[in-house]
């Protein structure tokens, strides 16, 4: 039910980002979608693309620092008060989101986020019937 | 107003260079003497092949060998004694849980002796009853506290043990106690002035300040210029040592013009750190300290690993004990911030303790508004998607460094590979503070 995203360890230092997409790109690796949390020394970029296991492979064989993550990616009808609607689910079952960023796809909506309790979060989305992506399924689309 | 003398300790502080000669050679021989009640000094002395009455003369000092800063962790807590513990009333210790620390053990007499020099040095820079005195030093086993506050009573001030930090509290010290004189770190000095500024109290309209003690912390002519244009005081340099008391070995003078070291306290030597001969005179090398009045703890030849100078010439005071200029670094990789001292190796071994770190590390040591701070880089092993941990570990590895080194280092994540990989002799440290310049 979770797909793989690349988490990268960034100095807050110029020019690193583009070290990292340079990597990426010769590596022919498609960026899905991408989020920076940052801190005044350093930020985490968090990376949806294709062929991830590929790309964290790329990436560790270039020195950078990179680990891959579980997230879960789930369908967003694109209407307000949708993205309440979801984040009121998992409220509701006591569980909570670290983390989160969505996107737009062939005009569908999407939500990547973690949470503090998958096994859990697996099963809310389940029993309230929502639509998550598998990384086969992200693709196709 | 009392008519007060214009030395404190006349007969000392006027000897002539025969003088002193003299009474370093009769004081050298009693300690040599006093030394063989410490057992590591009877070894060393039985390992040299070299007895007591060997030492005829000032020259015969250098067939004394040296001792260093090992010697005393070696012999830690209490191998250097020359007298029993029972005779012992006080002890110093030196920070750090790296290895052995140090130990310094004081008899009553030592300690008399140290606020005799101490106060000495505050009436020379016209210090006198009549000053409120507040210490802004901390207390505790750190020596410029307990150190100042023997000297500064016994010169009969009014103190005040405001002890370190809490900026506001000081200035409310200053400005309700009237008081003209303060011993702080020059760092520190600058930070009142700031907070001063903060809540509207102008030094030479609100407040009596007129000296300012300074020292431990190594700073610039300018910076000290600064500090007195600032606070509208005279500020004062100074050095000390916990292995030689504390402050109160070596002080200026009225003229500002080097730092007195007391001849009858101490034989000073400036050597070659390498070949460890005596460099010619006037020349930079690391200073050699030798105690003439010590009990408790004697010590022959210390290594101080502090680089000077002596300073010839008379000086306008009256005085003929050496001027020892501003301390020039070290000749260790010892690192002196904020008055503390720390050596990387303490460093090393608390970051060793993270298998989340790397082995690489560096250590840079800079200035921002007169204010001097360590930042320390450490590489992460493994990358984490957790933020929380990353802070956590960032947290964790500044608490553990803070009780090592006793100072709060900025400690900065970077991913493995960032820094140089260290071959043969590592440079882990960066020193980037302004006195360096």
């Amino acid at each position: 039910m979770t797909i793989n995203q690349l988490s990268i360890f960034l100095e807050n230092k110029k020019g690193t980002l583009l070290q990292v997409l340079q990597i990426l790109k010769e590596a022919k690796v498609q960026i899905i979608a991408s989020a920076i949390a940052d801190t005044v020394d350093y930020g985490i970029l968090r990376i949806i693309c294709n062929n991830p296991k590929e790309a964290y492979q790329v990436l560790k064989d270039n020195g950078i620092a990179v680990a891959l993550t579980d997230v879960f990616a789930i369908a967003l009808a694109n209407k307000v008060g949708e993205a309440a609607e979801v984040t009121s689910i998992f409220a509701k079952a006591d569980i909570s989101i670290t983390y989160l960023y969505s996107f737009l796809m062939n005009g569908k909506g999407i939500l990547i986020f973690r949470t503090d309790n998958a096994d859990e979060a697996a099963k809310v989305i389940e029993s309230n019937k929502l639509t998550s992506f598998s990384e086969s399924e992200l693709e196709s689309l | 107003m009392a008519n007060y003398p214009e030395y404190f300790n006349p007969d000392m502080e006027l000897l002539t260079r025969p003088e002193i000669e003299a009474l370093q050679l009769q004081k050298l021989k009693k300690t040599v003497e006093h030394c063989m009640n410490s057992a590591f000094y009877r070894q060393r002395f039985a390992e040299a092949h070299l007895k007591p009455e060997d030492i005829k003369s000032l020259d015969d000092l250098r067939r004394i060998p040296f001792t260093t800063k090992q010697d005393l962790r070696n012999t830690y807590p209490f191998g250097m004694a020359a007298v029993p513990l029972e005779q012992c009333v006080r002890l110093h210790s030196s920070s750090g849980t790296t290895g052995n620390p140090t130990v310094i053990l004081h008899t009553q007499k030592d300690l008399d002796m140290w606020a005799n020099c101490m106060a000495r040095c505050m009436w020379m820079v016209g210090l006198r009853p009549t000053d409120v005195f507040q210490n802004s030093s901390g207390y505790g086993m750190f020596t410029g506290g307990l150190g100042m506050q023997y000297g500064a009573e016994k010169v009969g001030m009014l103190t005040v043990p405001a002890a370190a930090g809490n900026s506001r509290r000081q200035i409310k010290f200053i400005t309700d106690f009237g008081t003209t004189a303060v011993h702080a770190i020059p760092s520190y000095a600058t930070r009142l002035y700031e907070v001063m500024q903060e809540v509207g109290v102008d030094p030479r309209r609100d407040t009596k300040l007129k000296t300012l003690l300074i020292g431990a912390e190594p700073h610039t002519e300018e910076q000290r210029r600064r500090i007195e244009e600032m606070l509208g005081v005279k500020a004062y340099n100074s050095f000390g040592m916990s292995e030689m008391c504390g402050p109160s070995v070596a002080f200026e003078c009225q003229y500002q013009n080097g730092m007195h070291i007391w001849e009858d306290y101490y034989i000073v030597e400036i050597v070659d750190p390498e070949t460890l001969e005596p460099v010619p005179e006037g020349e930079v090398g690391e200073m050699v300290l030798t105690t003439l009045n010590r009990e408790a703890m004697p010590m022959l030849r210390y290594r101080t690993h502090d680089l000077t100078r002596i300073l010839s010439g008379p000086c306008p005071c009256g005085r003929v004990h050496k001027r020892l200029d501003r301390m020039k670094g070290r000749s260790d990789d010892m690192i002196i911030l904020k008055g503390v001292n720390i050596f990387p190796m303490q460093i090393e071994q608390v970051l060793m303790q993270f298998k989340e770190l790397s082995s690489q590390y560096l250590i840079t040591l800079y200035t921002t508004d007169d204010n001097d701070d360590m930042r320390v880089d450490v590489e992460l092993n493994e990358m984490t998607d957790d933020y929380n941990f990353l802070q956590n570990l960032t947290r964790q590895i500044t608490l553990r460094l803070k009780d090592e080194i006793l100072c709060t280092p900025k400690v900065k994540l970077l991913p493995k590979g960032t820094l140089p990989q260290q071959e043969g002799k590592a440079v882990r440290v960066k020193d980037e503070r302004k006195h360096f310049a």
